[in-house]
């Protein structure tokens, strides 16, 4: 049994781009408002605040309801994490990439739309990203099938 | 602290951050998935069979939003990025996000905006993690180095 899976693709597409559009209205996509947001020692920008507030404005709703729900809406899978387990590669990983987000200014997203947009650095940023998650990667097996330090 | 007016956006931010609220919204409801970039690129780049053309048709929406951004918003809204990292710090830039979200297994979106709103302890500690982390790397490069 196959199901029709278009509408699924045709809304993940157009997900992609609205997404993509609030990184840029929100100024995301400017790595000197993110830096001026996290310099909070100098001129201090709080845009990044209200971005996050609006997020989080909304999503809060759409998961309350979304934690009820096994189906989505076009019929599929609906699935939420379910790991509670605060370790330390979750804090040590969140650590490295903030380092990173503080260092140039990109996060993910942002680079992938800055990217689209002809920005060469953007390029570079995410070419360097892509190699360092395949690094994680990489060292992850490395790691799971050595066997265990004594 | 100073507040910096000229370049503080509190419309447009906000805007934008309700658009990607709402971005996530449908896609926890039609697509029931979490929308997280670095989850999304990290399992594109293991290409497991049928579990790619989702993710291609997210990053190809992505990719597109430059392009069309003029069907929604006005001409000068978004203004020019600045961005004072040199190539090399780019490199290092991008090393440490791509290996620190998968290690972290998420980044701003999926942590910071999901994780957030759907209150998970988890998402809570690795936003704080990468804001601290953040905050402590631009301080020491614009006020002690």
């Amino acid at each position: 049994m196959s199901r029709n899976t278009t509408p699924q693709r045709i809304s993940e597409f157009a997900v992609g781009l609205l997404f993509g559009w609030g990184l840029m209205i929100a100024g995301m996509t400017d790595p000197g408002k993110v830096i001026g947001f996290l310099d909070l020692a100098g001129a201090w920008d709080p845009s990044l605040a209200l971005v996050m507030g609006g997020a989080i404005a909304v999503g809060f709703f759409a998961f309350g309801l979304a934690k009820k729900r096994t189906r989505n809406f076009l019929g599929g899978a609906l699935t939420l994490p379910s790991s509670r387990h605060i370790d330390r590669p979750l804090v040590l990983g969140s650590l490295l990439f903030g380092a990173g987000w503080g260092l140039a200014g990109f996060c993910p997203g942002p680079a992938i739309v800055s990217m689209a947009s002809g920005q060469p650095k953007a390029l570079v940023f995410v070419l360097a990203m892509l190699a360092g998650m395949i690094a994680f990667d990489f060292f992850d097996r490395l790691g799971r099938s050595a066997p265990a330090p004594v | 602290m100073t507040i910096d007016w000229t370049h503080f956006t509190p419309w447009a931010s906000l805007a934008g951050g309700l658009l990607l609220g709402l971005a996530s919204a449908l896609f926890i409801l039609l697509n029931g998935r979490i929308l997280g970039i670095s989850g999304i690129l990290g399992g594109l780049l293991k290409r497991q069979p049928g579990d790619v053309g989702w993710r291609m048709a997210f990053v190809l929406g992505m990719l597109a939003a430059p392009l069309t951004l003029g069907l929604i918003a006005p001409a000068g809204l978004v203004s020019a990025p600045r961005i004072e990292a040199s190539y090399l710090l780019v490199v290092v830039a991008g090393l440490l996000v791509g290996y620190g979200t998968r290690m972290g297994s998420g980044c701003t979106s999926g942590h910071g905006v999901c994780g957030l709103s759907r209150l998970s302890p988890r998402s809570m500690v690795a936003t704080a993690s990468f804001m601290a982390a953040g905050f402590v790397i631009v301080y020491l490069m614009r006020h002690l180095f």
